[in-house]
C-alpha cells in the first residue's frame, strides 16, 4: 500500500485551499479552495478506510460530498445576492460585520 | 572490552574521548570563575590545551603500534572484538597478505545519548588515522594559538570571553573530529559555528565586525541545510544495511561499509553526497559560499590563524575525507569522470588566487589563499587522491598557522595595528627577523618550493590527478601553483621590502578609525596604562616605530616555521618517506563480517546488482569490484602515484616562474623600477575591467545581498512587522489596557460600594476586553479564515508534543 503517498496527496490539497482561503480576495475563489479542503478530507478518509479494509470511511466520504453540494449551493446563492446588491464580490470590502 | 587479538591498543587510545571533553570542561571553567583567575581564564585555556594535546601524542604513538602490530600479524586469521551496538559491524582482518594492507580497525566506542522513537543516538569516538593525525594537529594548533594570544590580546576587555571561545571552539573541533556517527559531527560542526560566530564579532563594537561575524554565521548556515538533508538522505539509505549487520544508519562505520558494500542505491548515494557536499561548500569556503571567509578577517588574527589552519574551514574537507566511501561511490571519483568536488575544487582554486592579487590587507591575501588551499584539498578529495588530500591538511595547517601569526605579529609590533600592506608596510625584514625569516619559510612551504612541506603535499595532489587520469584537472593544479607563488611574491615583497611606509617608517596615525582594528585599538590605549609606561611606549610611542614581538608571539612562529619545512618530510616520496600513508590511510582491503549469516535475503536486501566494472584497466579490490558475501569494505583502495622529479619539474618550473614574474611586476609596481606593466588597468581597458571584477569579487558580494537577500528576506519581515503590528500588538496592547483599567478601578473602590462595585466592574472589564479584541472582528472573512487555521495548526502542534 502506498498509504502515505495519498496522506501526502491530502496533505498538500488541504495546504492548498487554506491557503487559497487566507489569500484570496474573490468570493468564488474561497468557495472553490474550501472545496479542495473537503476533499483533502474525503482522500483522507478514503485511505484509511483502505488501509482498515473498513466501508465506513466510503460512507462518510459520501456525506461529506452531500454536505459540500448543499454548502457549494448555499455559498454561491449569498455569493450572487451580495454581488447584487453591491456590484463586487471582493471579500476584503465586505466588512460591515467589524465589531 | 575486548579487542583483536592482532591489533594492539592501550589506554590513550581508548580514552581518546578525553581530548575534547578537557577543553570543554576548560571552556565552563573559564566561563565561571576565568574572571576571578589571576590570569583572567588563560591559563585554564592554555593548561587544558596542553593535557589534550598530551593525551593526542600518547593516541598517536598508540595508533603508530597498533598499525605496526597490524602490519605484522596480518595473515593470521583474527578473532575480532566488540564493544556496544557496533557488534557484527567490527570487523577482523582476514585480507591483506603482505604488510601494510591488511585493515586496521579503528578504535570505536559509543555511549547512548538519547533515544528516541526506536533510535539509539550515541556519542562516542570513532578512532582511526586520520582522526589522531587530525586531533593531534588541532590540539597542537590550538595551543600555540592560545600562548600566542596571551600577548596579542592583552589587556583585551573580553579577555576572559576570548579565551573561553577559543576553547570551546577548540573542542567543537575535537567533538567532530572523533565523532563516531553523524549526530555528533553535527553537534561538533555547530559548536565550532557558533564560536565563529563569537570571535569573529569579538570586537563587535565596530559595526563592520558584527556585519562579519553575522555574514560567516548565515553564509556557513546555508549549507549547514545541506548537512541535515545529507545526514537525512545517508541515513534512510544506510539504515536498512546498518541494522542488518547490527549498527545504525548514522554510525559512521556503518555509513562507509553502506556505501561500499554495493547494495546501496545509486541515487540515494549521489545525493547525500550532494548534499553534504554542500555542507562542505559553505564550510570550507568554496565556490560560491567563499565570500564570508575573507570578512572573517575581521576577528583577532589569532582567531583568523585558528580558523584558517586546522579548524573551522578544514571541516569541510575533514567531512569528505571521514565520509569518503560515500562521496567515491556517489560520484563515481574511481570513473575518471568530471565530478562536482573535484569542478568545486578548480573553480575554487583559481577564483581565490586570482582574488589575491588585488587585495591590500595582508590577512585578505592568506585568507584568499586559504580559499585556493583548500579548493586544492577538495580537488584532491575529488580526483580519489585521498591521501595526498589529508597530507595537505596537515602541512597547511602548520604554514598557514605561521602565516597569520607572523601577520598579527607585524601588526602588533611592526605597523601599528594596521595589515594594510600599501600603506603601514614595507621594508619590515630589517625591523622584525624572527617575523621576517618564519614568512618566508612559510611563503615558500605555501607555494610549493621544492623540500619545503608544501611542495611534497600539493605535488602529490597534482601528481595523483594526472596519475587518475583527470588530465584537465592537472593543469588547473599547476597554473594555481604558478598563481599562488605570484601572489604570496607580491605579499612579500610589499610587507617586508622596498621602502618603509606609514606605521611601518615610525609615524604615528591619529586617524585610528580608519584601521580595521580600530576597537581593537582604543582598548588597548584605555588599558595599557595599567600595564606599565615601557609597555606603552612600546606600542604607541611616536619614537618607537617597528620592532620585534616578545617572546610569546616569536616561539610559536619559531615552532610553527620549523615544522613548515619538517612536517612534509613524514610523507616525501622524494626522499622515501612514506609515514604517513602507513599511518593514516584507512586501507581499502574487505574484511570479513563477524557473526555474518549466509543466509539469502541479505545479498539482495535492495534489489540492486553489483556492477563490476568491466572495461579497460579492470582491477579487483575494494572499490572496483564489490566485496563478497560475508565481507565488508570501509575504505576504497585508491592508487598512488609514483614520485619522479621529471613529473614534479613541471610545477617546479611554474613556480620560480610565477615567483620570478612576480616578483619583476613587484619592482616595477611598487618598487617604482621602470617596466612595461606599470599602469596598465590606467592605460589599457580590458586590464581595467579585470581589475575591478576582482576588487568587486566577481560582485558575489553584491549578488547575495541586493538580489538574493532583498528579494527573499525583506517580504517575510515586512509580512511578519504587518503581523506584529496588526495583530499581536492590538491584543497585547489590548489585554495591558484592560488589566491596568480593572486594576485602577480595583484600588479606588476596593473599600466602597464592593459588591455594586464589582457589578460594574465586570461591565468595565467585559467592555475593555471586547475593545481589545475588537482589532480581531475585522469583518475579513479571509484573517477570521487565518485565525481559524493558525489555531488549529497551534492546537495539533500541542496534540502532537503531549502525546510523546
Amino acid at each position: 500500500m502506498y498509504a502515505a503517498n495519498f496522506l501526502l496527496l491530502g496533505a498538500v490539497l488541504f495546504s492548498i485551499g487554506v491557503f487559497g482561503v487566507i489569500a484570496r480576495r474573490n468570493a468564488v475563489m474561497v468557495l472553490m479552495s474550501i472545496e479542495l479542503i473537503l476533499n483533502a478530507v474525503n482522500i483522507n478518509l478514503i485511505a484509511f478506510a483502505l488501509m482498515n479494509d473498513s466501508a465506513e470511511g466510503h460512507v462518510f466520504a459520501l456525506y461529506v460530498i452531500a454536505v459540500a453540494a448543499a454548502e457549494v449551493g448555499v455559498g454561491l446563492a449569498m455569493v450572487l445576492m451580495i454581488y447584487r446588491n453591491r456590484r463586487s464580490i471582493a471579500l476584503d470590502e465586505l466588512s460591515e460585520m467589524r465589531g | 572490552m575486548m579487542l583483536a587479538a592482532s591489533a594492539s591498543t592501550g589506554w590513550f587510545l581508548e580514552n581518546a574521548f578525553l581530548i575534547p571533553l578537557i577543553p570543554a570542561i576548560g571552556f565552563a571553567i573559564i566561563i565561571g570563575f576565568g574572571r576571578r583567575l589571576p590570569k583572567g581564564g588563560s591559563e585554564v585555556g592554555i593548561a587544558s590545551m596542553a593535557l589534550s594535546l598530551a593525551i593526542a601524542i600518547g593516541a598517536t604513538v598508540q595508533w603508530i603500534q597498533r598499525v605496526g602490530s597490524v602490519d605484522e600479524g596480518s595473515g593470521e586469521h583474527a578473532l575480532g572484538g566488540v564493544f556496544g551496538f557496533a557488534r557484527s559491524v567490527f570487523p577482523t582482518a582476514t585480507e591483506g597478505g603482505h604488510g601494510g594492507e591488511a585493515y586496521v580497525e579503528p578504535v570505536i566506542r559509543s555511549w547512548t545519548w538519547w533515544q528516541s522513537g526506536g533510535l539509539e543516538f550515541g556519542l562516542g569516538q570513532h578512532i582511526d588515522g586520520l582522526a589522531v593525525m587530525l586531533l593531534l594537529l588541532v590540539a597542537f594548533i590550538s595551543l600555540l594559538v592560545q600562548i600566542f594570544s596571551t600577548e596579542y590580546v592583552a589587556g583585551d576587555r573580553r579577555y576572559t570571553h576570548f579565551f573561553a571561545a577559543l576553547t570551546l571552539f577548540s573542542a567543537g573541533m575535537l567533538v567532530m573530529v572523533l565523532a563516531e556517527n553523524m549526530i555528533q559531527l553535527i553537534l561538533g560542526w555547530e559548536i565550532m559555528g557558533l564560536c565563529s560566530f563569537m570571535l569573529i564579532g569579538h570586537w563587535w563594537e565596530e559595526e563592520a565586525n558584527s556585519r562579519a561575524a553575522l555574514k560567516a554565521f548565515f553564509t556557513v548556515r546555508v549549507g549547514d541545510m545541506g548537512l541535515l538533508v545529507g545526514t537525512a538522505v545517508i541515513f534512510f539509505g544506510a539504515n536498512q544495511w546498518a541494522v542488518e549487520n547490527g549498527s545504525n544508519g548514522f554510525s559512521i562505520q556503518a555509513i562507509s561499509g553502506w556505501a561500499m558494500s554495493g547494495e546501496a542505491s545509486t541515487s540515494v548515494l549521489f545525493w547525500g553526497a550532494v548534499a553534504l557536499f554542500i555542507a562542505c561548500i559553505g564550510k570550507s569556503g568554496q565556490f560560491p559560499l567563499h565570500t564570508w571567509l575573507p570578512d572573517a578577517m575581521a576577528g583577532p588574527t589569532p582567531v583568523s590563524s585558528l580558523l584558517h589552519s586546522s579548524t573551522m574551514v578544514v571541516a569541510g574537507v575533514f567531512l569528505v575525507a571521514r565520509l569518503y566511501p560515500v562521496f567515491y561511490t556517489g560520484f563515481d571519483i574511481g570513473g575518471t569522470n568530471v565530478n562536482l568536488i573535484a569542478v568545486i575544487g578548480a573553480i575554487t582554486i583559481v577564483i581565490a588566487a586570482a582574488l589575491a592579487f588585488v587585495q591590500n590587507d595582508i590577512k585578505k591575501v592568506l585568507a584568499y589563499s586559504t580559499v585556493s588551499q583548500l579548493g586544492y584539498m577538495m580537488l584532491g578529495l575529488g580526483v580519489g587522491a585521498w591521501l595526498p588530500a589529508v597530507f595537505h591538511i596537515f602541512t597547511h595547517a602548520f604554514f598557514k598557522c605561521c602565516l597569520f601569526l607572523a601577520a598579527g605579529s607585524i601588526s602588533h609590533s611592526g605597523s601599528h595595528h594596521s595589515f594594510d600592506m600599501k600603506k603601514d608596510m614595507g621594508g619590515l625584514w630589517r625591523k622584525m627577523p624572527i617575523t621576517a625569516g618564519s614568512w618566508m619559510i612559510s611563503t615558500a612551504a605555501l607555494c610549493g618550493v621544492p623540500f619545503f612541506s608544501g611542495f611534497f603535499s600539493k605535488d602529490e595532489i597534482i601528481d595523483n590527478a594526472h596519475n587518475n587520469g583527470y588530465t584537465f584537472f592537472y593543469y588547473v593544479g599547476l597554473v594555481g601553483a604558478a598563481m599562488t607563488a605570484a601572489y604570496m611574491t607580491r605579499a612579500t615583497y610589499l610587507t617586508f621590502f622596498g621602502t618603509a611606509r606609514g606605521a611601518a617608517a615610525g609615524e604615528h596615525h591619529d586617524e585610528h578609525e580608519a584601521h580595521d582594528t580600530a576597537a581593537h585599538h582604543d582598548d588597548h590605549d584605555a588599558d595599557h596604562g595599567a600595564h606599565g609606561a615601557d609597555h606603552h611606549d612600546d606600542h604607541h610611542g611616536a619614537h618607537a616605530g617597528p620592532h620585534e614581538s616578545p617572546w610569546r608571539i616569536t616561539a610559536p612562529l619559531v615552532i610553527l616555521a620549523a615544522l613548515a619545512i619538517g612536517s612534509g618530510y613524514l610523507n616525501a616520496p622524494a626522499v622515501g618517506t612514506h609515514y604517513f600513508t602507513d599511518w593514516v590511510e584507512p586501507r581499502g582491503a574487505a574484511v570479513e563480517l563477524d557473526g555474518y549469516a549466509s543466509d539469502e535475503g541479505h545479498s539482495e536486501a535492495l534489489g540492486l546488482a553489483a556492477l563490476p566494472r568491466a572495461e579497460e584497466g579492470y582491477s579487483e579490490g575494494c572499490g572496483y569490484t564489490d566485496p563478497s558475501p560475508g565481507t565488508v569494505c570501509y575504505a576504497p583502495k585508491l592508487n598512488h602515484a609514483e614520485f619522479s622529479w621529471g613529473k614534479a619539474a613541471p610545477s617546479i618550473i611554474l613556480v620560480a616562474f610565477g615567483i620570478g614574474i612576480s616578483a619583476w611586476l613587484s619592482l616595477g609596481v611598487f618598487g617604482g623600477r621602470r617596466n612595461p606593466f606599470v599602469g596598465l588597468t590606467r592605460r589599457f581597458a580590458p586590464a581595467r575591467w579585470i581589475h575591478t571584477l576582482l576588487v568587486r569579487k566577481y560582485f558575489l558580494d553584491d549578488l547575495y545581498e541586493r538580489v538574493i537577500v532583498r528579494s527573499v528576506a525583506h517580504p517575510i519581515s515586512k509580512a511578519a512587522y504587518w503581523v506584529n503590528q496588526n495583530i499581536l500588538d492590538g491584543v497585547v496592547n489590548g489585554v495591558g489596557k484592560s488589566g491596568r483599567s480593572a486594576g485602577d478601578w480595583v484600588y479606588r473602590n476596593v473599600d466602597q460600594r464592593v459588591v455594586d462595585g464589582a457589578v460594574k466592574a465586570s461591565g468595565v472589564v467585559a467592555s475593555e476586553s471586547g475593545h481589545a479584541l475588537q482589532p480581531i472582528q475585522s469583518g475579513r472573512v479571509n484573517q477570521y479564515g487565518a485565525l481559524l487555521f493558525g489555531a488549529a495548526t497551534v492546537g495539533a502542534i500541542l496534540l502532537i508534543l503531549l502525546n510523546i
